[in-house]
């Protein structure tokens, strides 16, 4: 519990104002990762996801505060995690093979062709894209084009995946497909994973913990709902799980009303201690002082 | 669809070029009154004078000259008498020497023009001024510094060559999109392969298109290069065939100059789609 495989310490992103002054887009965001655990940010566009997730990465700097992976902080991208991009981000002039290939040799340099090729494709073998390895991406469906970027992710046996709305441009059925995929995998290979979505019913099924962010500018990390749902769910029938619309409900009342108002109505707000909420009994605040329901409002995470 | 697309135009195409055989023809047919002289005369004052006939030929004796021509290219009889093959050979020479001296120096600093912001904005201004010179302009200079005839024409081709292909590889190089790059990041690609394997295939489309253009201006500049420094060459084969007032031989190397440029032009075309990638 007290393991913190990644922790974000107070950091902040602004940016100059375009009339002078500086715009904030989020500050003082703490929040800490257990290896091994699954955990979706969800959040209006623009409150500063993707940045958080561009830090975690090393592809963007934080203003201040730092982020510490497995006991060092991060100073710029690194092969132990992993990117899958929203857009996929495959490059176009090589084949499936190629793309999954080049990440294989980035981090294996010394391997010889048949030892990357191998390794490769392993992993296109687990994303289920056997047969279509000399394809180029323009010749595959979004889906696949999607696939391969998670067998890419894989294929550097990363400690962190950072996934940044990796399914929101896929057909509902192509993403459901994909999201038992990911899920299998992550349980598999005890993969630790931070993934942004807008896509309530995903982060209930995939995470193990959501975070929800209030809306930018100023943006601020309001809660982390530690989902109460089993850990053997399907997704055909989580929907049917006695909880799942406690847990619904909260994040979509949080996302309609609370993540305007939260900043102004939360006075006692502790950015490092972020109240962890389990939702499935009375709202945390009409909860407070009721003696049947302790139990289900965590205490505060432990720093 | 396509093929009878392609047969109707090629039709089409044949059409054209009758229509304007014929009138070429017509148009060169008709000759004026001729003059009544003494025959030694007329020797002297040409056919155009003593019978009234034009010295534009028509298409026939072009045809037929651009024939003997093609059969018997490469025959020397003196500096002022060489086969057209020859002469293109020296011409395709100097441009393709001056063209991969552009090509060497272009593309490295494009790449850097590309990737620095820094060095593309101190360059800026040396480029928008050196970039509208007529390459024709240097000769002089180069005749002067490098006193040779033959190397100031290399020096022109190479000066007209250079800036299509540095501006397209500049703005190919910082056009990457910033996602493949990311990758290229996210995988701790060092510069060197990042330059090779990201952006080198990212960039080659445009780089291609760039290096299209500066052939074809390299083939356009050539002609007139050749006419300034002479001896040998189409552009002055050309220009020595106007002082026969051989206007046969004139339109026969206008035909080959065009045609050789069209080959080259292909060539060029066929690499790009090479290294175009479909999106």
């Amino acid at each position: 519990m007290t393991e913190k495989f990644i922790s974000i310490e107070g950091i902040s992103r602004t940016y100059p104002a375009p009339g002078g002054g500086v715009m904030t887009v989020f500050e003082n965001l703490w929040l800490s990762m257990q290896r091994g655990e699954f955990v979706c940010i969800i959040g209006h566009s623009g409150c500063g996801k993707t940045t958080v997730l561009n830090i975690l990465a090393g592809l963007d700097v934080p203003s201040s505060g730092t982020v510490i992976v497995d006991g060092q902080a991060i100073e710029g991208p690194s092969l132990d995690r992993a990117v899958i991009f929203q857009s996929h981000a495959l490059l176009p002039w090589r084949t499936v093979m190629g793309n999954v290939s080049y990440a294989v040799s980035s981090k294996w340099r010394s391997w010889s062709a048949a030892e990357v090729r191998d390794h490769a494709q392993k992993f296109i073998d687990l994303v289920g894209l056997t047969g279509s390895e000399h394809k180029r991406p323009a010749e595959l469906s979004g889906g696949m084009k999607q696939r391969v970027g998670i067998a890419r992710a894989l294929s550097i046996e990363p400690k962190i995946m950072l996934m940044d709305e990796p399914f929101s441009a896929l057909d509902a059925l192509t993403r459901g497909t994909l999201q038992d995929e990911v899920r299998r995998i992550c349980l598999e290979t005890g993969q630790t994973a931070f993934m942004i979505t807008h896509d309530v019913d995903e982060a209930i099924y995939l995470a193990d913990k959501i975070v929800l962010m209030t809306n930018g500018p100023g943006a601020v990390l309001a809660e982390v709902v530690a989902n109460p749902l089993p850990k053997n769910r399907v997704r055909t029938e989580v929907h049917r799980h006695p909880l799942f619309y406690a847990v619904r409900n909260h994040i979509i009342d949080f996302l309609i009303t609370r993540s305007k108002t939260f900043v102004n109505e939360v006075k006692s707000y502790d950015p490092r201690n972020v109240p962890v909420v389990t939702p499935g009994l009375p709202e945390p605040s009409l909860a407070r002082g009721d003696a049947e329901a302790p139990a289900r409002r965590v205490a505060n995470h432990s720093h | 669809m396509t093929s009878s697309l392609t047969l109707r135009a090629a039709l089409v195409s044949v059409l054209f070029l009758a229509a304007f055989l014929g009138l070429w023809h017509l148009a060169t047919s008709v000759s004026g009154p001729a003059a009544d002289l003494d025959p030694e005369y007329a020797k002297l004052v040409g056919a155009t004078a003593s019978q009234g006939t034009s010295a534009m030929p028509g298409p026939g004796p072009v045809i037929a000259k651009i024939w003997s021509h093609i059969t018997n290219p490469f025959y020397d009889n003196g500096p002022n008498d060489k086969g057209v093959g020859i002469q293109l050979a020296y011409s395709i020479a100097r441009v393709l020497i001056g063209y991969l001296l552009a090509v060497a120096v272009a593309i490295p600093i494009g790449f850097l023009i590309g990737m620095s912001p820094l060095m593309s904005k101190a360059l800026d201004p040396f480029i928008q001024v050196l970039k509208p010179i007529s390459p024709l302009a240097w000769m002089p200079l180069a005749l002067y510094t490098i006193k040779d005839s033959n190397l100031s024409a290399i020096f022109v081709i190479f000066i007209c060559a250079v800036w299509p292909m540095l501006i397209n590889t500049a703005f190919g190089v910082s056009a990457v999109r910033e996602e493949w790059l990311n990758v290229a990041r996210t995988l701790e690609v060092g510069t060197l392969r990042r330059a090779f394997t990201i952006i080198l295939p990212a960039a080659a489309p445009t780089i291609l298109t760039g290096m299209r253009i500066s052939i074809g201006i390299a083939w356009l500049v050539i002609v007139a290069a050749e006419m300034l420094v002479g001896g040998t060459g189409i552009g002055y084969f050309v220009w020595n065939e106007w002082n026969n007032l051989s206007i046969t031989n004139v339109i026969t190397a206008i035909f080959l100059i065009g045609l050789i440029g069209m080959v080259l032009d292909q060539l060029l075309a066929r690499a790009a789609r090479m290294v175009t990638f479909p999106e």
